[in-house]
């Protein structure tokens, strides 16, 4: 099953790249953080991933042999969905959190407006944001790294959000994933390695990552302390899921803006939006909800970035 | 006879006015919290529909066009007041969980659209049948929409609680809920041809 969809705007030029090898080059990718994740929280953070992604799976061969429209499993895309649907879920979660997340992720996120390029939001990031209007208890409650006796932490961003002080943390246990987090957020060092290895191969442009990564910690930088210029922005950019959500969700090419110009209007919309519910709202963690609310300006922007026509 | 049944049903079906109109939503969106609530909610609309109704097609000749609209509302917020009334002297539990609602009916879109777009030009026996209908029409639909929110929200059907669980889908108790349900039911009511297209 090869459906080649253009991803840009013209001039094209023809390659021998197919959405499907595209959406299997991203799962590949994100596999490092996969392991670490399991590494760092344990066979409940495996067992979240297997079962986000089967459910994903399912939903999709149910619903395309329902509406008998061509089973398109193979493209790698329900996979992709499930995978970083449980990547944005604590480890230790019931087991049916994640499968009722990616039911709703590809029913609702995505099946329900066509299928593969017709959805307007990230749809891993729908069955995130359901759960966590859902279950806010279990979608808040947060293991201890490296330690598997089920014993719960605070995640730092949290820690800051109720006005506490952190300790004993450094920024390369942040780096590392040495903390309290999703699944597959807290390994930096790992997120990173997918990352190089998407841009170096071409399967994601730098503007979103970079826009969003750079609005983010300059907007931190700027106002997130009492005195200016004095933000912890490195700490903001280790921690939650910041790195996983610029790199891998922010960059879905269904829902975010075609042009280079859109796509940095994009990254500083979502970096602006990030800081602000971090800094000022009151989830300590802003990533889901500020790409969910650019995937919404996205036909917007897409308007008011189109490429003068040559010679006009 | 046959042209009354249809201004009746035509309320139900084809111009639904949750589903095919899409009108009145502010009520449908809050109240659809519980059957009861939504049942209430559409007993009094349909009430306050048939009436106005009524009134705004018997006066439609002395209405001066250009004071229309505030003439439509002076006799819309007439039922509306009788209504809060009456609701609060027969059912005061009602009364407390609807609250502002109630008063809101009168700038409840869809009697002031059946006010503008049919009572104003066709006599009464059909405008009253036509506010039968819209009424009807909106009581079912924001009443299916209350089912199904407060089945999957709280687990319950009109208040009788069927699960002692309380591990529910909390977000369809909430506003992202009605909207979700709502937009769901537009979609199949389109897929299947109650609404047009």
């Amino acid at each position: 099953m090869k459906i080649n969809l253009l991803v840009n705007t013209s001039p094209h030029l023809h390659k021998k790249e197919s959405v499907s090898r595209i959406m299997w080059m991203v799962v590949f990718s994100l596999i490092p953080a996969g392991i670490a994740g399991v590494y760092i929280f344990g066979l409940g953070a495996l067992q979240a991933i297997i079962l986000g992604i089967a459910a994903a799976v399912v939903t999709e061969i149910v619903l395309q042999l329902a509406t008998k429209k061509k089973i398109t499993v193979f493209d790698g895309s329900a996979v992709l969905t499930g995978l970083l649907l449980a990547y944005n879920l604590p480890p230790n979660v019931p087991f049916w959190l994640p499968i009722i997340g990616s039911v709703f992720s590809i029913a609702i996120g995505k099946q329900i407006f066509g299928g593969l390029g017709q959805n307007i939001f990230n749809p891993a990031l729908v069955g995130r944001v359901f759960l966590m209007a859902s279950w806010p208890k279990y979608m808040t409650t947060f293991s201890k790294p490296l330690n598997y006796d089920a014993i719960t932490s605070a995640t730092p961003l949290a820690i800051l959000n109720e006005g506490g002080v952190l300790e004993n943390i450094s920024y390369l246990d942040l780096f590392l994933g040495n903390r309290g987090g999703c699944i597959g957020e807290v390994c930096i060092l790992a997120l990173i390695i997918g990352a190089v290895f998407l841009l170096i191969r071409g399967y994601i442009s730098w503007h979103i990552p970079v826009s969003y990564i750079a609005t983010t910690g300059l907007f931190v930088y700027l106002f997130g302390a009492k005195v200016f210029f004095t933000g912890d922005w490195l700490f903001h950019l280790l921690s939650g899921g910041l790195i996983l959500g610029a790199f891998f969700m922010a960059t879905d090419y269904v829902t975010s803006p075609l042009t280079a110009k859109g796509q940095i209007v994009f990254g500083i919309g979502c970096g602006l939006l990030t800081a602000v519910i971090r800094l000022w709202g009151g989830y300590p963690e802003g990533v889901s909800y500020a790409i969910l609310i650019m995937n919404a300006a996205t036909p917007i922007i897409d308007r008011y970035t189109k490429p003068r026509i040559y010679g006009s | 006879m046959k042209s009354l049944i249809k201004e009746f049903s035509k309320g139900i079906t084809v111009l639904n006015p949750t589903f095919g109109l899409v009108l009145g939503l502010c009520p449908t969106l809050a109240v659809s919290t519980s059957l009861f609530n939504a049942l209430g909610m559409g007993v009094a609309a349909t009430f306050v529909l048939v009436f106005s109704n009524l009134i705004i097609s018997a006066l439609r000749n002395f209405i001066p066009a250009r004071i229309r609209l505030p003439a439509y509302i002076v006799i819309i917020a007439t039922f509306v007041t009788l209504c809060e009334l009456m609701i609060k002297a027969y059912l005061p539990g009602l009364s407390v969980s609807l609250g502002i609602f109630i008063p809101l009916i009168v700038v409840n879109c869809i009697i002031m659209a059946r006010a503008e777009a049919f009572a104003s030009k066709n006599p009464i026996l059909p405008s009253i049948f036509d506010g039968l209908g819209m009424g009807f029409g909106f009581t079912l639909g924001i009443s299916i929409i209350a089912f199904i929110r407060e089945l999957l929200g709280t687990a319950s059907i009109a208040g009788f609680s069927l699960l002692k669980s309380k591990e529910l889908i909390l977000v369809m108790s909430l506003a992202p809920g009605a909207l979700l349900t709502m937009g769901l039911l537009i979609a199949l009511s389109r897929l299947i041809g109650i609404t047009k297209r």
